[in-house]
């Protein structure tokens, strides 16, 4: 054993690799991005060339981990929450098709949206796709659960989901590893056409099957090392708390029965011994309220306390706080008087902007002069460093929805009667979403007008390369754009007067015109810069 | 301005050895690309070479560009819960920027110590008066403000400034100086010894301007 200090992130990808993985697939999302990043510059995946390359998005990621479970190996896939809807499709699936070598889906919610456009809870995911679900409540536990999982997988062939949130993935703390990795598995030819042919014949078979696995697995989820049930004599107010809540409430320091919750299906049978031993029960979880409602449809809801009746807040982050003010209201212990300071009135907010020098500022620039001359012009945004075009000095774009949506919203638009219809979206989110949405738009001739601001790379998760670079012209024109409406060009000052003249004439064409401003991320520029000056380094192991 | 009372005895990293338990409950804060994540390696380092428990919550993502950010940074000798630090409960506030400083008092406990840069960064058309601001600081009963960046460019340490506040920061946080010391040798090392040479004298720096 050696102790290392790690990110939940970090945790989570060093016992994916002790555990014997052979493949990482990913998009890069905040707070998901450092587990893939990891597993990149790790000698042990170097030394075994575990997959670990960049997808281009979270569909095409599950579905490559699909292919090499079928092939019996181990593989992880990894995203943000709001990734999970991309790749809903083969994840729901892949309970259906169920797995050959063992499957981690690992999830990372952003709750408070810290960098996301929602905080949507991904354990729902889990229930409804009726695959198992871990949550860690320490970095300690998350490395210990990869292996777990991965087990876990293959023993009830199904795909495990782990779900983490932003203040496990982002936050470190001294975890202890294994000193020795297990061996792969092997190449096989095990898995079943009949289970992976999902013909409705075929899917109704193993429907069955895992709707009856779920008594299983719930009855694996009351007897896992990961859920605690500590109960005391009859007590007035007993606690559910799941993943880092739970670090919140021992916190607190306040000694109540506590059922831990780290591994779903939800053991009914736990939370029944707890109800039979309180009053009264908290629920106490990061994100929806999940455990909450389902614990309110088994039991008399009067005495289900948590984030539906109040006491927690119903939607953000949880604080040790909240959780700490909550539990002193329903105990009628007094908090420690202790006066807080406050923040000097003076203190002004300070928002994140697009870096000096960086490309998309002049891209705003010159599309903002263009645009002063039209009445009603209209600019559909997408997900990036870009969307910060929306806050002054640019005010530049009137939506922002998910990855993609620039470029169909424009088109959606363009139908609807407004003119000028402009999108914007950089180069790896036209990659992930924007080129089926480009299709559409060359195959009706919509009226609109497409920049792809093309930085080199995926800047906003901290500059990770990006799948269409040096392949965007060609794209275009195999989707369709006109070459003589398909425009490159260099956002730089100095070619101001050029970048605005072609925007101008593209939004008079009646047509699709795509223009490409590109010149490499700043932040990846200076990175590559300082890189050669000084020493190489070494990888982390 | 400068200290303006006296450090307090914090439980050192060594008189730990004595079977006193240690606590130290830090923000680490400013703006985006500062270096706020480089302090709280070369502390975390220091306190896991001694065996202490650590949890440190950061920040990445969006906020990263240009905006405020923060870190909460836990060590104790005892097993720590909460990533996230309670209202009122830090006992040190690092800044590299002094509005943001201020940003994070409620967290601070009301004998903590606030250590930071006294020059601003200013990014942002509303930035208040840096005399008001100033004005604030010293309304806290402890204080050390720094104008890091001017002492690093005199001294030709260009790019430790953070590394200097670090060393204003010792003896409030209560480590030996000799075991920060060590920590940047180690967190250093593979960047070369001119790179650990400019941090080890940075660190000296920042324990001299704040006595």
């Amino acid at each position: 054993m050696e102790k290392k200090l790690l990110l939940g992130d970090e945790a989570v990808a060093l016992g994916a690799l002790h555990a014997g993985l052979s493949g990482v697939y990913a998009y890069p999302g905040t707070p998901s991005t450092e587990i893939t990043e990891f597993i990149q510059l790790h000698p042990l995946a170097k030394e075994r060339k575990v997959h670990s390359r960049w997808c281009t998005n979270e569909k095409t990621a599950m579905e490559a981990a699909l292919g090499m479970s079928f092939m019996g190996k181990r593989a992880l896939v990894c995203m943000k929450h709001v990734g999970m809807n991309v790749c809903a499709d083969p994840f729901v699936n892949s309970a259906m098709t169920g797995v050959n070598g063992g499957v981690v889906v690992l999830v990372a919610d952003d709750p408070s949206m810290h960098s996301s456009q929602d905080e949507q809870d991904s354990r729902f995911y889990g229930k409804f796709a009726m695959i198992p679900t871990f949550e860690p409540s320490s970095q300690q536990e998350a490395y210990d659960m990869m292996e777990a999982a991965f087990d876990y997988s293959e023993k009830q062939c199904l795909p495990v989901l782990m779900r983490v949130t932003t203040r496990m993935a982002h936050s470190r703390a001294v975890v202890e590893v294994k000193d020795e990795a297990r061996k792969e598995n092997e190449l096989n030819y095990n898995a079943v056409a009949a289970n992976w042919v999902l013909l409705p014949a075929n899917a109704r078979k193993r429907n069955d099957k895992v709707t009856a696995q779920q008594a299983q697995l719930e009855a694996d989820a009351a007897n896992s090392p990961y859920n605690r049930l500590t109960l005391s004599a009859k007590a007035p107010l007993g606690i559910i708390a799941s993943g880092i809540a739970y670090n919140y409430v021992k916190e607190s320091g306040v000694d109540v029965p506590i059922l831990k919750v780290s591994q779903y299906p939800l053991p009914k049978k736990l939370v029944r011994q707890l109800l039979d031993s309180c009053e009264k029960v908290m629920v106490v979880e990061e994100g929806q309220p999940f455990i909450e409602e389902q614990v309110r449809g088994v039991f008399e809801s009067q005495n289900i306390l948590g984030r539906l009746t109040g006491e927690l807040p119903r939607t953000g982050e949880l604080t040790p706080d909240c959780v700490a003010a909550a539990l002193n209201a329903q105990l009628s212990e007094n908090p420690k008087n202790q006066e807080i300071l406050e923040v000097p009135a003076l203190v002004a907010a300070r928002p994140p902007q697009l870096c000096q020098g960086c490309g998309h500022r002049d891209v705003y620039t010159a599309l903002n002069e263009v645009l002063k001359e039209y009445e009603n012009p209209r600019v559909f945004g997408d997900i990036g460093c870009y969307t910060l075009g929306f806050l002054p000095p640019y005010r530049a774009i009137h939506s922002c929805v998910d990855m993609g949506a620039s470029i169909t919203m424009a088109k959606g638009a363009s139908d609807a009667g407004q003119w000028p219809a402009v999108a914007i979206i950089g180069d790896s989110t036209f990659t992930h979403s924007g080129m089926t949405g480009l299709l559409d738009a060359v195959n009706e001739k919509a009226n609109i007008t497409v920049i792809i601001s093309d930085n080199l790379t995926t800047a906003m998760t901290g500059g990770q390369d990006s799948a269409g670079t040096n392949k965007f012209e060609a794209i275009c024109m195999g989707l369709g754009v006109e070459p003589e409406h398909l425009h490159v060009v260099v956002p730089l000052p100095k070619n101001m007067p050029e970048i605005a003249r072609i925007i101008r004439e593209e939004i008079n064409y009646h047509g699709v015109s795509v223009i490409i401003p590109q010149r490499e991320c700043i932040q990846t520029f200076k990175r590559k810069a300082k890189q050669k000056k000084t020493l190489p380094q070494t990888p982390p192991c | 301005m400068n200290t303006n009372s006296q450090i307090h005895t914090a439980p050192s990293l060594s008189g730990r050895a004595g079977g006193e338990s240690f606590n130290c409950d830090i923000i680490l804060c400013g703006v985006g690309g500062q270096g706020i994540l480089s302090i709280a390696t070369i502390i975390g380092e220091a306190a896991m070479n001694e065996n202490l428990y650590i949890k440190q919550a950061e920040v990445h993502g969006m906020s990263q560009r240009g905006g405020d950010v923060q870190s909460n940074l836990r060590i104790s000798s005892n097993p720590i819960a909460s990533d996230l630090i309670a209202l009122g409960g830090a006992d040190v506030i690092i800044s590299m920027e002094p509005m943001e400083a201020l940003r994070y008092l409620p967290y601070l406990n009301k004998e903590g110590w606030v250590i930071t840069s006294s020059a601003p960064f200013v990014n942002i058309p509303n930035y208040p008066d840096i005399e008001e601001i100033k004005a604030e600081l010293v309304k806290l009963p402890h204080v050390v403000a720094i104008d890091i960046e001017q002492l690093a460019k005199d001294n030709q340490v260009p790019r430790s400034a953070n590394v200097i506040l670090l060393g204003a920061a010792q003896k409030a946080l209560g480590i030996d100086y000799d075991k920060l010391e060590a920590a940047i040798r180690r967190v250093f090392a593979r960047k070369g010894d001119a790179i650990v040479d400019a941090n080890v004298k940075a660190l000296a720096l920042g324990r001299d301007a704040q006595k």
